[in-house]
């Protein structure tokens, strides 16, 4: 198992480099250059040349991308020009908005998506299974900023029920330790801002988690139909097993298996992908962060928050594989 | 003429009827893939009739039209209504499924093309040729999927064609992986084999036993990715990476100008949301349809 872990980091490198470089030529051949995106309207072609010396833009690209190498790996990204702090510092305020809300999602996701398929595949051909299946390949057909406006739409202009923007209260005066919120309101011992945060996160939640939950139900049916017609659940029954202890030890359990892995999986792209959904429920996360930076041409932003946010969805399929080969070993020893 | 050529062309005439008339059989008995089948004529036919079916130019703005700034629901004149600029909604909807019919088709035809050659290259040849080339797809997968698209456009700058170009190359990796694992597998059939021992030279293995074998996960694939390419399109319109001109009817575009205004006009999100909702659907139903209709598990042995 240590061989398998060990070698499947090592492969990780080249990929990571490779990533590095892609977004290194990329940030280059973005549309005009960071000396004039920095000085603004005070940009002359004096101070770009000085402006290129002082940060090496005049050097040759492998050396510049040695530098930016070796930068990263001290845990530079550099700093942000619409916001003059550090990209690293706003990495630490944005990422746990994002990871507050994709656990949310994947929450709401698991707990509806395994019941669903459960039933629907135990009733195979019935009304729930039917029911089932054309939701789910509705909630993979909705793009997911429309579902977001419409959930916004009734559930906070219309019916009052919940906030429509924001983390919190605009009003709200909690203290973030950890900038996960739910998380500073246990530790702070601030019921009042824990509801605040909940009620804050359930839309979005919802929206972001549509699709995963259709891919889990899709996964979970598809499974347990599969494992149902196994022989060794035929045997199980036939040696007179109730039921009940047939389907809860060995169906469901050897059905997880697939959607053990899908969670996994969708968990990294929500890690990653949350752009539309921050945008709509303006989210203070990585995704509305990096919209705006393309806006603001804030190139270091990009540069740092992309390779950022490669490094945690690679690093989160890593660990889907690994704990796959843990529970599985049919994959640990081929 | 060789055995070996003769022997080809019988097996390249007899493989695929079969395979290609079951399959037609059976989508015609999956009422979801006719369903979606329908949905799909629908958005092809709007598309490429609009300017019959379409009332009035969906792009020219006419303020005096609204009603204090308020533009006026649906009614027999306008059966969609107004948009925000005093435009027939109903026109800019229809004119809508051209863009997204022809953003949805170039960007598979993109990354298709280019896929299909990587992973046809990668997985033919193996060896180094094959690392090289999976490595690299390993690399763009390694971005996340519309992180990459908007990294492409800030790059490219946004327009239309950039968000085509964007979603295209995303699939490239997909595409490239699905066709080199397709082929590896044909690679170890014996009529592969056979075809070999007779001595049929490798690029004529590849072109007529390998590839029209390999041909049905593409399709599949393909009508998969038209459904995911329409949504991502539709999702940089509305982070506002597409079409710079703000009177394009572009379904995504569309959504974004109504995000800050769905408090006096709700209806404006609802209709274009529900065509981009009906042409996915489509392409997912039928792409399920046909992934049934060609599953080689699934299929009947006559």
């Amino acid at each position: 198992m240590l061989r398998y872990v060990v070698r499947r980091l090592l492969l990780l490198v080249p990929i990571l480099l490779g990533v590095s470089i892609l977004i290194f030529f990329w940030i280059r051949a973005l549309p005009g250059n960071p000396a004039t995106a920095l000085l603004g309207e005070r940009s002359t072609p004096a101070l770009v040349k000085e402006y290129k010396q002082r940060y090496g833009l005049d050097r040759p690209l492998p050396v510049q991308y040695w530098d930016y190498l070796k930068a990263t790996l001290r845990g530079d990204l550099g700093t942000s020009i619409s916001s003059r702090r550090t990209v690293v510092y706003e990495i630490k305020h944005r990422f746990p908005a994002t990871v507050e809300l994709a656990l949310a999602a994947m929450i709401f996701a698991i707990s509806f998506g395994i019941p669903l398929g459960y039933f629907a595949a135990k009733r195979h051909g019935g009304a729930l299974d039917n029911g089932t299946l054309i939701t789910s390949l509705l909630g993979i057909s909705i793009p997911i900023f429309f579902l977001a406006i419409i959930l916004k739409y009734f559930f906070s202009i219309r019916w009052h029920l919940l906030p429509s923007v924001g983390r919190e209260d605009i009003l709200s005066d909690a203290k973030h330790p950890t900038n996960f919120y739910i998380l500073d309101a246990i530790i702070t011992g601030d019921p009042a801002a824990l509801w605040d945060s909940i009620r804050h996160l359930i839309l979005p939640a919802i929206a972001l988690g549509s699709i995963p939950l259709a891919i889990i139900t899709r996964i979970t049916r598809a499974s347990v139909l599969d494992v149902q017609n196994e022989d060794y659940v035929r045997t199980a029954r036939a040696k007179g097993l109730p039921p009940r202890v047939v389907d809860r030890r060995h169906v469901l359990r050897n059905a997880m298996l697939p959607v053990v892995t899908i969670i996994g999986l969708q968990t990294g792209l929500l890690l990653s992908g949350a752009v539309l959904t921050e945008t709509v429920f303006a989210w203070p996360g990585m995704g509305s962060w990096l919209r705006d930076a393309i806006f603001n041409s804030d190139y270091a932003v990009l540069q740092g928050g992309i390779l950022f946010l490669a490094v945690v969805f690679v690093m989160v399929n890593l660990i889907v594989d690994i704990s796959y080969a843990l529970i599985n070993p049919r994959i640990r020893y081929s | 003429m060789s055995l070996a050529e003769v022997e080809e062309i019988r097996l390249e005439a007899d493989a695929p009827s079969g395979l290609w008339s079951e399959a037609w059989y059976r989508l015609r008995h999956n009422p979801a893939a006719i369903i979606g089948g329908i949905f799909v004529s629908i958005f092809v036919v709007v598309a490429i009739f609009a300017p019959v079916i379409a009332t009035e130019n969906p792009e020219a703005a006419r303020p005096d039209r609204l009603n204090f700034g308020k533009p006026p629901g649906p009614s027999w004149d306008h059966i969609l209504g107004l948009d925000l600029l005093g435009r027939d909604e109903f026109s800019r909807i229809v004119y809508g499924a051209r863009y997204s019919l022809l953003i949805g088709v170039v960007s598979v035809t993109i990354g298709l093309t280019i896929g299909l050659i990587l992973g046809a290259t990668a997985g033919f040849f193996g060896g180094y040729t094959d690392s090289v080339i999976m490595r690299g797809m390993d690399i763009m997968l390694a971005i996340p999927g519309l992180l990459f698209a908007i990294g492409i456009v800030a790059a490219l700058g946004a327009g239309l064609k950039q968000v085509m170009i964007a979603v295209g190359i995303v699939n490239i990796p997909i595409f490239a992986r699905l066709l080199r694992g397709s082929i590896l597998q044909q690679k170890e059939n014996d009529f592969v084999l056979a075809a070999r021992s007779v001595g049929v030279r490798r690029r004529i293995i590849l072109a007529s036993h390998i590839l029209p074998n390999s041909i049905s996960v593409v399709i599949v694939a393909a009508t998969l990715a038209m459904a995911t390419a329409i949504i991502d399109v539709a999702g940089l319109g509305f982070l506002g990476l597409g079409p710079q001109n703000p009177a394009t009817p572009e379904w995504g575009t569309m959504l974004t100008d109504v995000n800050d205004y769905i408090t006096i006009a709700p209806l404006l999100a609802i209709f274009p949301g529900l065509a981009i909702v009906i042409s996915v659907l489509g392409f997912n139903l039928i792409g399920d349809g046909l992934r049934e209709a060609l599953d080689p598990k699934l299929r009947t042995r006559g």
